[in-house]
């Protein structure tokens, strides 16, 4: 969809632009640029610079060196302010809107002007908007009565309504299912079809071969390549993001003789506002198998995690955990110190990982202590063995750290979660409960997550895999289990199923309850 | 589009930026630069009211190191300022904010001075004394106990409760002056002085507190750094959510530290009537609970770093008694004094985590930060 604009000036061009954090180079010497009429995927793993980048076009960041031009003008963008003053809009992975309000008023919040509001003008402006690019949006939708999609596009149609013709979109699939990804698409498509400049932030290939039109790529803060879309496949294109040539197909090992370990009958959780957060939840899990749980975000995926855990109050139902000899624990009602005490060994890793699963200031030592420090006699610590166990995992895991001393806030995404996982997996448990586990790492340390996860499964491990990425969860589980507003939605086996299935089913109950929502309000 | 207007955006002047973390030496050479600065404002407030500072300065030191009863006087301030701060500090690490260290010191001091008034004649000086410091402890960490148990069971914001303890036992103290233990000899409102059995022995001129209180100190440090429950409250302070993921009983962990941190605070108070004032009054404690939170934080919690700023801050004190005398000026210059350096430490700690970049500056300049 290129145009007679291709070859005029750039809408947004940078030169040389340089970001460092203290030692880190953030971006070194990044040029790219992006034309009217255009969508350009700027990708990379997690940590390659991308969203620096963005931050720096979108005046979060101040580059140290380098120029930004728009449409052909050296500019210096000190605020988000001068970027929409030049026509520079981004939407955030986390939206930033308030709850209580419409989606027009979100969409003006903030914007300069006339003092009284003329609520009927700008909501048939953003109606306006909204029909041009096909996005269907309700201005007068309150936000909370939204599903993140919805919430996503008010984030699009605000910075529209900002006059931006220059957009960046942060990671906007990360959050979608297929259905809503493809729905998303095609407003890109038409946006582009307007004669916008959009720049769309991603690591998933596949969607940057189906939504983009050029592929700028990165590694390690440094402008690897540009590539027309139309010119390169998805091999090439991992190539050029890694550095070198990756298989990425996932390992799904048979394990025999599976039984069951773990039995959830009729499980339903309370909000502490006594919304129910899971609704008569049944599954069984089986030693050796890899149960992935898919499911938009929030639709009770953290409940589900810290109930099995001990660690949610359970309303009413049955956790009962297996033995090779049959016998049965009740594991409801018990606290994580108790279920130990009774001889079931489970792991978790939570979703949070700085936030729940480690302490985020201490040391990885007093981290991998965390698991142990109970054990032993005596009103002190055993340190040592903990301290050589975090030099264990070190060594076993490739963990990339300047020493079993220092905070593992320091240490990045990747192998501050091999220190949680190495942690966890050292219990030799029976159970293994892991919530989005690579999120934000790159492709290296998640398919050393992924390994991970199946030798513990070839080991008769029950694993329960809280996942996101749905292509992820086909390749690596036996079987997945979708939730959909704290329902099961049904369980699939992974071998046999299709991404568009699960899609469905992951919206299966909650596309009626909206639309009633949305009549009532 | 207002593309002009944006055109003449400069650089800002001034930028700040994270720092990595920068070598322990690096750190403390900035601290004590912060500490010299402090002292050098200082001065200029010394100089604005007409004296050389240099020679106010001497004199403070003069008056704190000055013979031996200049040095006891000193070692004297610092123990009950050690104590307290061992105390909050405790509870900080948890990041439990006890500013009741005051009302815990005093409740500490009424239940020691009960058996000092009223069983010294039944008890031999041995056992009453270890009486009165038992029972100090056991009222200080009732009094510390409670905010943490309304904290650990309903969530209760325990800054404002342990605050409003320090009234209470402010309160009840007068009501003890003045009625139950009033000194039938005097028509103040005042209670009597201890018997002697009631007093703490010297040790080279200072009462054994000193002992006591270096002893305690480093059973903290051991407490803290060493044992579960020191770990265990540490995980608790850092972040309640993981504790509860280790399956730590964050409730019971408050109670149990605020118990330990109160039973110190009131074992101070125990020193302090048995020690210093051989009574119990409103100024048993003399603010020295608020004072130990500003040790405790200039420390960084740390135990045997509290022994060096507790003893710092009683120079202070000490000194700023002394210049009253020889420059007429006001003893509360310790409390400006004091507030000053805290201030340049905690602008330490921002220029030991970022850095400022100026305009035009060379980025290879900065790099090495």
């Amino acid at each position: 969809m290129y145009n007679d604009t291709n070859t005029a000036q750039p809408a947004i061009q940078t030169h040389n632009l340089v970001k460092t954090f203290d030692t880190v180079v953030a971006n070194d010497h990044v040029s790219f640029d992006v034309h009217k009429g255009e969508i350009l995927a700027l990708l990379g793993e997690n940590g390659s610079g991308k969203t620096t980048l963005m931050n720096m076009l979108f005046g979060i960041y101040f580059p140290d060196s380098g120029e930004i031009e728009v449409g052909g003008k050296e500019v210096t963008i000190r605020s988000p302010k001068d970027a929409y003053d030049l026509g520079i809009g981004m939407v955030h992975q986390h939206f930033k809107l308030v709850d209580i309000f419409t989606a027009a008023d979100n969409i003006v919040l903030g914007l300069d002007g006339n003092p009284v509001l003329n609520r009927k003008a700008y909501t048939q402006e953003i109606r306006e908007i909204s029909d041009r690019y096909g996005f269907g949006l309700d201005p007068e939708k309150k936000i909370y009565n939204m599903s993140v999609s919805e919430k996503q596009t008010v984030e699009i149609v605000k910075v529209l309504y900002r006059g931006a013709e220059i957009l960046i979109l942060d990671e906007p699939t990360a959050v979608l299912t297929p259905q809503e990804t493809e729905r998303l698409f095609v407003t890109l498509r038409n946006m582009r079809a307007d004669g916008k400049a959009i720049v769309i932030i991603t690591h998933k290939l596949h969607e940057v071969l189906a939504v983009s039109d050029r592929v700028h790529i990165m590694r390690k803060g440094k402008s690897i390549a540009t590539v027309n879309t139309s010119e390169t496949n998805q091999k090439e294109l991992t190539e050029m993001m890694v550095g070198r040539s990756i298989d990425l197909k996932i390992d799904r090992p048979v394990c025999e003789g599976q039984c069951d370990r773990l039995k959830v009958e009729g499980l339903n959780c309370l909000t502490p506002d006594g919304v129910k957060a899971l609704q008569d939840v049944c599954f069984n899990l089986k030693a050796g198998e890899i149960l992935g749980v898919a499911g938009i975000a929030g639709s009770g995926q953290k409940e589900l995690c810290e109930a099995l855990a001990g660690l949610y109050p359970v309303a009413s139902g049955q956790i009962t955990f297996c033995d090779e000899s049959g016998q049965e624990t009740a594991l409801v009602g018990k606290a994580p110190k108790e279920i130990r005490a009774l001889g079931v060994n489970m792991a978790f890793v939570p979703e949070d990982r700085l936030g729940m699963g480690l302490v985020a200031n201490m040391d990885m030592t007093d981290n991998v202590m965390l698991r142990y420090y109970d054990k032993g006699k005596g009103p002190f610590c055993d340190r040592k063995s903990s301290r050589a166990l975090a030099e264990g995992l070190i060594e076993q895991l490739a963990i990339v750290t300047p020493g079993v001393s220092k905070p593992v806030r320091r240490m990045s995404g990747g192998n501050v979660q091999k220190v949680l996982l190495g942690r966890e997996i050292s219990s030799a448990p029976r159970v293994l409960i892991v919530a989005y586990p690579v999120r934000g790492l790159d492709i290296n340390s998640s398919y050393t997550i992924y390994d991970l996860l199946n030798q513990q499964k070839q080991k008769g491990v029950a694993v329960l895999f809280i996942g996101e990425d749905l292509d992820v969860l086909l390749e690596l589980a036996d079987r997945i289990m979708v939730l959909c507003g704290g329902q099961v939605s049904g369980i699939v086996d992974a071998a046999t199923t299709n991404k568009e299935a699960v899609g469905l089913l992951m919206t299966q109950f909650s596309t009626g309850e909206t639309r009633e929502e949305v009549s009532a309000g | 589009m207002s593309q002009t207007a944006v055109h003449e955006h400069k650089t800002p002047f001034v930028r700040i930026a994270r720092r990595n973390t920068i070598p322990h030496t690096q750190a403390w050479l900035i601290r004590a630069a912060g500490l010299l600065s402090s002292l050098c404002v200082g001065g200029l407030l010394f100089l604005a009211l007409g004296h050389n500072p240099l020679a106010v300065y001497a004199d403070m030191l003069d008056s704190a190191f000055g013979g031996r009863i200049g040095f006891n006087e000193t070692v004297r301030i610092a123990i009950p300022l050690l104590g307290a701060a061992l105390a909050v500090g405790m509870a900080f690490k948890m990041r439990f904010w006890n500013i009741g260290a005051e009302g815990q010191i005093l409740m500490g001091g009424i239940f020691a001075t009960y058996f000092a008034l009223f069983q010294h004649q039944n008890l031999p000086r041995p056992v009453l004394l270890i009486t009165m410091g038992l029972a100090a402890a056991v009222g200080g960490a009732l009094w510390g106990l409670i905010p943490a148990f309304f904290r650990a069971k309903w969530g209760t914001n325990e800054t404002l409760f342990t605050l409003m303890l320090n009234y209470v036992a402010f309160g009840i103290i007068t009501y003890l002056q003045a009625d139950r233990w009033s000194s039938p000899q005097n028509d103040f409102p005042i209670i009597d002085m201890f018997d002697l059995s009631a007093r703490l022995p010297r040790l080279f001129g200072i009462h054994i507190g000193w002992v006591m209180v270096l002893i305690l100190t480093l059973l903290v440090h051991l407490y803290i750094s060493r044992s579960k429950q020191g770990y265990q409250l540490s995980v608790v302070g850092q972040s309640e959510n993981t504790a509860r993921y280790a399956g730590i009983n964050v409730g019971r962990v408050i109670m149990r530290t605020m118990l330990i941190s109160g039973g110190i605070a009131g074992f101070v108070g125990f020193m302090q009537v048995s020690g210093a004032d051989f009574t119990l009054n409103e100024t048993t404690a003399g603010g020295v609970g608020f004072t130990a939170i500003t040790v405790a934080w200039l420390a960084h919690l740390n135990p045997i770093i509290m022994i060096l700023v507790a003893f710092f801050i009683a120079i202070l004190e000490r000194g700023s008694i002394r210049i009253q005398s020889t420059f007429m000026i006001p003893a509360t210059i310790a409390t400006v004094l004091i507030g000053i350096i805290l201030f340049f430490m905690l602008a330490c700690e921002f220029f030991i985590n970022y850095r400022l970049i100026f305009r035009n500056k060379n980025i290879s300049d900065v790099k090495g930060g």
